[in-house]
């Protein structure tokens, strides 16, 4: 019960930030924007957190820089791709590539430590909360274990995430500003015909998509670990990408492919070196390539055709 | 008219510029593997070993962080070019670009760290015996353990690492025949040194397991396994350089390799014209491996835990105790 407990909360804090992420891509996507800069998002926001909590002492203030940060990078991602019609693939592989050299470069210019940030501490950092009777309950058999173990003590930015999942399905499908959203990707003429704008509208979702991946890269610099390192998301802003579209551009889905992504993680830390029931001890290279062959057997059989919003990727021009 | 002079200005200028660089450039050259020089561990330890030659010399010296794979021959390759003499390379993953270069610069004389790189004339290579260090802080975090059980992360599976663990279980196992050992790796390859992230994830899936100290092998990954250790309050251990200040009470020790003097030492051999293309290797006995001892994790080592630690290094410099070298034979008795 324990072990399992363990490997469910390391899945919980491997999937927030990709959660966050997924979400982010989600409202460009459903807009019509594709968003390959995430992982440049991440970085540069992640980046941007620490920096500003290592200087001021806040993490708050860390957090509102990295999703500053992540506007400034999605406006320049607007910028090319919705006013000026460029190619979103192409603007989003920059900024990826603006975000890994920016950062360590002025990481390396201001702290001196090869790109890293200074570690933060004590208001500087995010900590896992302890959520109210988490410690009465401890020691009650399986709730105790599941809500004090597995639901208390994580860092806000992963409950924002898992409250991020329903609140967008409710804004996507229950809400005015969702339709839209759902329509301006789908077909954007529609919505210019009936007077709205679809710029203001991939705009809004842009925004939206700063925000979420904004307090993903806060959440890996000053809450998951406590300084910045070059290149830190490692790669989370594409398995973010491959989740959505394992997911179909859906909420809850995405939350799911997500935490798949996050357990295989969590099983191949936990797993390597451990005497499996019938099978013994699983070589730690059949552990570590157990993502990878999951990940094509999903695709390959149970995911079926993953059909993208159909105007996403395209800018949008009026007729003349 | 003008045009012509300024051109003329130019050309002189940059062909002046050309020349400095030429004189200027038989400074020893050092080139830092993955990691980068700020990694806290072992290229930190190249690049201070380089810093404290500078100081008591007044030579300089050029350096560089490669970015990635395909930079390795070029950058030596520029180095030698430019009549940097020597040039040291700290990591075995420096070997193939060696290999390629060296033979074309049979005057530049190169150091190549961690690895053995005996059947080129120009070619210093220093190897640590890093199992008699490992098999000192093995020996402490089995006597600090309170719940019996210590974790080891590398980097990912490799022989270099995994003799560090090797040493480390052979060490615990002397003290506390009873002990039990967690080994996780990081991840699959080089990157994996980088992914302090992945650091922090496998120390607390071994704090889970039980265990309160954790020793990494893994470089610029380790300060994520320190940090975890840190946040858990349990203790960590460091690596290549005196890593105990990162967390002053929570850094147990740190298993030191003397990488910075083996820097400095192929620095001062050259300019005094000592250098000796040979095979060095550094273990207790030539003070280049240890654990560190400082004012950050005094308060952690009792009196008897470094009596036994004085009492186990006597013991191995004597010979009376022989940490086997898993790089050998592929296997660990403990």
């Amino acid at each position: 019960m324990e072990d399992i407990i363990s490997i469910l909360v390391t899945t919980v804090r491997v999937s927030t930030p990709l959660i966050l992420a997924c979400l982010a891509g989600l409202y460009s996507e459903r807009s019509g924007i594709v968003d390959i800069g995430l992982e440049g998002k991440l970085i540069a926001s992640a980046f941007g957190a620490a920096v500003v909590a290592a200087v001021t002492g806040s993490a708050w203030a860390g957090l509102l820089a990295g999703i500053g940060v992540s506007l400034v990078f999605s406006a320049v991602h607007g910028l090319a791709s919705i006013n000026f019609k460029g190619n979103q693939i192409i603007s989003g592989v920059a900024l990826n590539f603006l975000a890994a050299g920016l950062s360590t470069f002025l990481g390396a210019a201001w702290f001196g430590r090869g790109g890293n940030t200074p570690p933060v501490s004590g208001d500087a950092r995010f900590y896992g909360i302890q959520l109210p009777f988490a410690a009465e309950l401890r020691d009650v058999p399986i709730v105790g274990p599941i809500y004090s173990g597995l639901i208390s003590g994580h860092a806000i930015m992963t409950y924002i995430a898992f409250l991020a999942v329903p609140v967008t399905a409710w804004v996507l499908w229950r809400t005015r500003f969702g339709l839209r959203l759902r329509a301006v990707g789908e077909n954007p003429k529609a919505l210019d015909t009936a007077g709205m704008s679809v710029s203001w509208l991939r705009y809004k979702a842009l925004i939206i998509t700063s925000v979420l991946v904004g307090i993903g890269g806060a959440y890996l610099s000053i809450a998951q670990a406590a300084s910045f390192t070059p290149n830190m998301a490692a790669g989370r802003g594409y398995i973010a990408l491959a989740a959505l579209i394992f997911a179909k551009w859906k909420p809850v889905p995405a939350m799911f492919a997500c935490l798949l992504f996050g357990f295989l993680e969590a099983m191949q830390y936990r797993l390597q070196g451990v005497d499996l029931p019938v099978i013994g001890p699983v070589p730690t290279q059949a552990m570590q390539a157990l993502p990878y062959i999951l990940t094509i057997l999903l695709l390959a059989g149970f995911v079926g055709r993953a059909i993208p919003p159909k105007a996403s990727g395209l800018p949008y021009v009026k007729e003349r | 008219m003008k045009i012509k002079q300024t051109l003329k200005t130019l050309v002189g200028g940059l062909t002046v510029t050309a020349l400095m660089a030429g004189t200027a450039l038989a400074d020893p050259a050092l080139v830092y593997d993955g990691g980068g020089k700020f990694d806290g561990s072992f290229n930190e330890a190249a690049y201070t070993g380089a810093e404290r030659y500078k100081a008591d010399t007044g030579t300089n010296y050029q350096d560089l962080e490669i970015d990635g794979v395909a930079q390795r021959e070029q950058a030596i390759r520029q180095f030698a070019a430019r009549g940097n003499n020597p040039i040291v390379l700290p990591g075995f993953s420096w070997e193939e670009s060696l290999r390629a270069v060296a033979p074309d610069f049979p005057d530049t004389m190169f150091a190549i760290i961690d690895t053995v790189v005996d059947d080129l004339p120009n070619v210093r290579s220093v190897v640590f015996k890093e199992q008699e260090g490992s098999y000192l802080v093995g020996a402490l975090a089995a006597m600090a353990s309170e719940t019996g059980t210590i974790g080891f992360i590398p980097a990912f599976d490799f022989s270099l690492l995994l003799a560090f663990g090797c040493g480390y279980k052979q060490g615990a196992k002397y003290v506390n025949p009873d002990i039990e050992i967690i080994e996780t790796a990081i991840g699959t390859g080089f990157d994996a040194f980088n992914n302090p992230g992945g650091g922090t994830e496998v120390a607390r899936s071994q704090i889970d397991r039980g265990a309160d100290v954790i020793y990494h092998a893994a470089g610029g990954a380790g300060v994520g396994v320190l940090q975890a250790a840190a946040d858990a309050g349990i203790l960590g251990i460091g690596v290549d350089s005196n890593q105990n200040h990162l967390h002053p009470g929570q850094v147990l020790t740190s298993m030191i390799k003397r990488v910075d003097v083996a820097t400095y030492n192929a620095f001062a051999d050259y300019e005094n014209d000592e250098w000796t293309s040979d095979v060095i290797v550094l273990g207790l006995a030539e003070d280049g491996v240890g654990a560190a001892f400082d004012e950050n994790n005094a308060d952690l080592i009792t009196d008897e835990m470094r009596a036994t630690i004085e009492d186990i290094t006597a013991k191995i410099v004597s010979g009376e105790i022989v940490v086997h070298d898993s790089r050998t034979d592929n296997t660990c008795p403990a």
